[in-house]
């Protein structure tokens, strides 16, 4: 399953566009693929075979009538399934939006669209994105093609699987407390999580809105840059996007980490971090240090509160967001005698027990009497988290971290206990609560021989400082 | 509204028994007239097919995000700066709750930080009125109850059209400081010639794009607020001044009768000419508000807010002043004028030297509200020096002037034209001996010092004249030949 080079998003778009190989070769043989595992992994929610080759197709008449292919031309990806896509259903893995196509593409999905890119297919993902392994789906959870028998972590889960398995070299996904991050750690993939504002949200179904961020996955960091190239940058549709244009970030991989400033987190490598994966951040640091970086500890104390303003903020800007699935407009109606209850009944059918947990828990936040004390209070630790990381930030260019506690877990581990699984996100969490980039990293395997992260931070659009040091990581390996 | 006692600015009698009087804070949605909705690029346009000013982000589909209208912003600020509010750095907010007709089942609306706070509104009589804030939000979609009449619980089924749905709305919620269901209608009057003036609304009350709710309380003057109610579905200023006088009665017979006043919502019902329950209020609405995530904050520079200032005209309140103290009346005398938009044509005249007295009767009662455009202020000017130096009657006045209406003419023309030519005093003189020879009685009368039988004697010249005489001439001939 390790990339060999010509299955690399870069080396399919530099094929295609000399020429070498059709856009309509490389999808069927990816959509191959998928047919031969998909069926064991389910990492779609829906594959889009025809749409695939018809895109490949166009792809190749351009080429022949000599106009200019983008970036990414003819490279398969798959879309999480929370991305709006025209015409094609588009779930977040929920009954509730049973029958729904969008009337619109996301931004995102636009964008790749413009540079070439071959949508293959929707991915699994837990519902509304809320879930650390893809249990939460309506549809059946996905398997981690390293071991079925373990999670893919989550919630984008379909889209590291995907990437893992060979289905397409690139997916997107969306990472509101390391959704992205921590399945491409379980999964042993490149996951990245950009500043807040830098990819476009227009079109991503909303989670929590001040936390979600789109962003990619691949097999290696240079495709990642490859891909944050073409998504980030500007625009209008989001009030929230930064407006700045997309970054150069390739060119600036191969510059090495000579004299950079890493930091090891302490609060994030002592208790709850397994020692197989704790020693996995030390032999990255220790690698990062032999290529020229100056490695030290660093001290981000609030991050230990992290996990807790989180759930409350992300909960409470969710019972908001999912308000609007009422049954009036589309998706699951429950006919009822009248509207309230017509309401009521739709989204007790369409909701699963864990958003139904999370809007209660963002309801309750939100109440009047208790609005100061829960959600006004998790606000005030988010504005010490943006502190404490600011103040590390004076010392460090970059900081270190385990992406996630553990390797990849076993179906139904964590299921019965929710703050279990809530703590799977603890390292993850505080760069959405900051707006801060952060990348996952394969580096290496636990004593399980599964796929182990490390998870590099960066200052808000320093993604290519951060994607030096993954770079070097990488190349360490 | 706040509950706590406040001094009166003025307590006018409401005509209510027993000593009763009335508080009351309205509350005034107001559409802005921008080309496009809110928080996309629809068109904000009354009365198109249903649901085909709509889009993604105003139907609330998921993915889907507000991007603020710069001129909907602009438009609420010019509105907040015309009544004196503090333009402040704002947010958005979500009030959430569940609605067919809402289609994100939040509104993005302000809470704790709303654009405009603590202004006031000048009543013609020169009352201020506190606004305790003007906030932007988004108005609903309009649902319609096919079946049973049209009433929710009788309906077959419910039809909803989400073409409103976005529209910019300020809502302008002023303080408990009105009195009396009459200074109510000021209120909204004032603030609709605002609103005009300003071109940030139609402000029609019948199509809804200007809403008014009103809050309604009685107590015994000087002591504390009583528990209010709040009134809906006020579609005009008849409507407003009936229902809050009902609703006053109807509070104060309960306390009366030893029974208490419900916190609720009612409906005017202006058919039956009552109030009726439409919800309680006792168990208070938690809208669970929080700052809108999907929204930068609103921080105006101070040159924008330099340039809204300075795009707003002269507002009826300064226009009543100026014209009063040119014309020496009362500002409330001056509001006619000014309401028919006849106040410059008034000020130009008197400027040019002419009679303000005279001018401001014309203005009043011989002009309606569009004829300043057609009338040359010069020529409404030399008109009324004509009428005050006795070259022409005030009857044959108002003729030339509703001829220099009509086509535009110079008064000196058209009254040559008609002929009109100020009677000899020699020929009026006979006339009035005429008149008093007919009636010596009534003439001894006035000789006694009885001024009731003057007209007697103006009515036989002017009938002798068919109209033409100068009345006030006629009554100082009468007073010589008296005085002897």
């Amino acid at each position: 399953m390790s990339p060999t080079s010509a299955s690399t998003a870069t080396a399919i778009a530099e094929a295609v566009r000399s020429g070498e190989r059709s856009a309509r070769e490389v999808v069927d043989e990816h959509l191959a693929a998928i047919e031969a595992r998909e069926p064991e992994l389910h990492a779609f929610n829906l594959v889009m075979a025809d749409e695939a080759r018809a895109s490949a197709d166009a792809i190749d008449r351009a080429r022949a009538a000599g106009e200019q292919l983008g970036p990414l031309a003819g490279v398969p990806i798959a879309l999480k399934d929370n991305l709006c896509t025209r015409g094609i259903p588009t779930t977040c893995s929920s009954r509730i939006l049973e029958g729904w196509r969008p009337p619109y593409d996301a931004t995102v999905v636009q964008r790749l669209a413009a540079a070439g890119a071959v949508a293959v297919g929707k991915t699994n993902l837990d519902e509304f994105a809320m879930g650390s392994s893809t249990e939460n789906s309506a549809f059946g959870p996905t398997r981690n093609p390293h071991d079925t028998s373990r999670v893919p972590g989550g919630s984008s889960g379909g889209s590291a699987a995907a990437v893992a398995a060979g289905f397409a070299p690139l997916s997107l996904g969306s990472d509101t407390g390391g959704s992205i991050r921590q399945p491409a750690a379980l999964c042993g993939v490149v996951g990245v999580k950009p500043t807040y504002g830098s990819v476009s949200r227009y079109g991503l179904v909303a989670f929590a809105s001040s936390l979600d961020q789109i962003g990619p996955f691949a097999t290696t960091v240079d495709d990642a840059a490859l891909l944050l190239e073409v998504i980030a940058g500007h625009d209008p549709l989001d009030s929230t996007s930064i407006p700045q244009p997309a970054p150069s970030l390739r060119s600036e991989l191969g510059r090495g980490v000579e004299g950079l400033r890493v930091g090891v987190i302490r609060e994030l490598t002592g208790e709850g971090i397994a020692p197989d994966v704790a020693r996995r951040v030390t032999a990255a640091a220790d690698a990062l240090a032999v290529a020229g970086a100056k490695v030290d500890e660093a001290s981000v104390p609030a991050v230990a509160y992290g996990l807790s303003a989180y759930y409350l903020i992300a909960p409470a800007e969710a019972s908001s967001n999912l308000a609007r699935y009422d049954g009036v407009r589309y998706g699951l109606r429950v006919d009822a005698s009248n509207s309230p209850e017509m309401m009521v009944a739709s989204r007790t059918a369409g909701f699963g027990d864990e958003v139904k947990r999370r809007i209660m828990l963002g309801t309750y936040a939100l109440s009047a009497g208790y609005y100061d004390a829960y959600y006004g209070k998790a606000q005030r630790v988010r504005t010490l988290i943006i502190r404490d990381f600011a103040a590390a930030y004076e010392d460090f260019d970059v900081l270190l971290s385990p992406t996630s506690p553990t390797t990849a877990f076993a179906f139904g581990d964590k299921t019965a206990d929710p703050l279990t699984m809530y703590l799977n996100d603890i390292c993850t969490i505080p760069s959405n609560l900051s707006g801060d980039p952060a990348v996952s990293v394969p580096y290496g395997v636990g004593d399980d021989g599964l796929p182990v992260g490390v998870q590099v931070l960066a200052p808000a659009m320093q993604e290519a400082t951060m994607l030096r040091v993954a770079a070097a990581l990488e190349a360490s390996r | 509204m706040t509950d706590t006692t406040t001094t009166d600015l003025a307590a006018p009698d409401a005509g209510l028994p027993g000593g009763w009087q009335m508080v009351i804070g309205l509350e005034v949605h107001c559409e802005l007239s921008t080309a496009t909705k809110l928080f996309c690029g629809c068109p904000n346009q009354f009365g198109s097919e249903p649901n085909t000013n709509v889009c993604p982000v105003c139907l609330g589909l998921p993915g889907s995000l507000p991007v603020a209208n710069d001129a909907a912003v602009t438009y609420a600020m010019r509105l907040g700066r015309a009544l004196h509010c503090e333009v402040k750095p704002s947010v958005f907010a979500r009030k959430n709750y569940f609605y067919p007709d809402q289609p994100k089942d939040y509104q993005i609306s302000q809470f704790d930080q709303p654009t405009n706070i603590e202004g006031w509104l000048e009543l013609p009589d020169g009352i201020r009125i506190g606004i305790e804030r003007a906030h932007i939000e988004e108005d609903t979609g309009k649902t319609s109850h096919v079946g049973g009449g049209g009433r929710i619980h009788e309906a077959g089924y419910s039809l909803v059209d989400y073409n409103r749905a976005g529209v910019p709305l300020v809502e302008i919620v002023g303080k408990a400081d009105l009195r009396t269901p009459e200074q109510a209608r000021q209120y909204v009057a004032e603030l609709r010639s605002i609103i005009l003036a300003i071109e940030v609304s139609d402000a029609k009350m019948e199509e809804g794009s200007m809403r008014v709710d009103a809050n309604v309380s009685v107590r015994k003057a000087d002591e504390p607020y009583g528990t209010r109610c709040e009134i809906k579905n006020l579609n005009s200023l008849r409507s407003l001044v009936r229902a809050l006088d009902y609703e006053a009665r109807r509070q104060i017979e309960l306390l009366e009768d030893g029974e208490r006043v419900i916190q609720q919502t009612r409906h005017w019902d202006e058919a039956d000419g009552r109030t009726h329950t439409l919800r309680s209020k006792e168990e208070a609405d938690d809208y669970r508000y929080f700052a809108e995530p999907d929204l930068v904050p609103l921080d105006p520079s101070a040159e924008t807010l330099a340039a809204i200032d300075a795009s707003i005209p002269t507002l009826p309140a300064d226009r009543r002043q100026a014209l009063a103290t040119a014309a020496g009346v009362t500002p409330v005398e001056a509001a006619m004028a000014v309401e028919r938009g006849l106040d410059d044509l008034a000020l130009a005249a008197i400027e040019a030297g002419a009679n303000p007295a005279r001018v401001m009767t014309h203005v009043e009662h011989n002009l309606a509200a569009d004829e300043a455009v057609r009338l040359d202020a010069a020529n409404f000017a030399g008109l009324v020096t004509m009428e005050t130096s006795g070259e022409l009657t005030a009857t044959q006045a108002k003729q030339v002037l509703a001829e220099m209406v009509e086509t535009g003419g110079e008064p000196g023309a058209i009254a040559a034209a008609r002929g009109f030519e100020a009677m000899e005093t020699g020929a009026l003189e006979s006339l009035v001996d005429e008149a008093i020879a007919a009636d010596p009685e009534a003439w001894a009368k006035f000789c006694a010092g009885d001024a009731k039988v003057t007209g007697a004697f103006v009515g036989y010249v002017m009938k002798a004249t068919k109209g033409q005489a100068d009345g006030k001439a006629v009554t100082e001939l009468l007073r010589r030949r008296a005085a002897g």
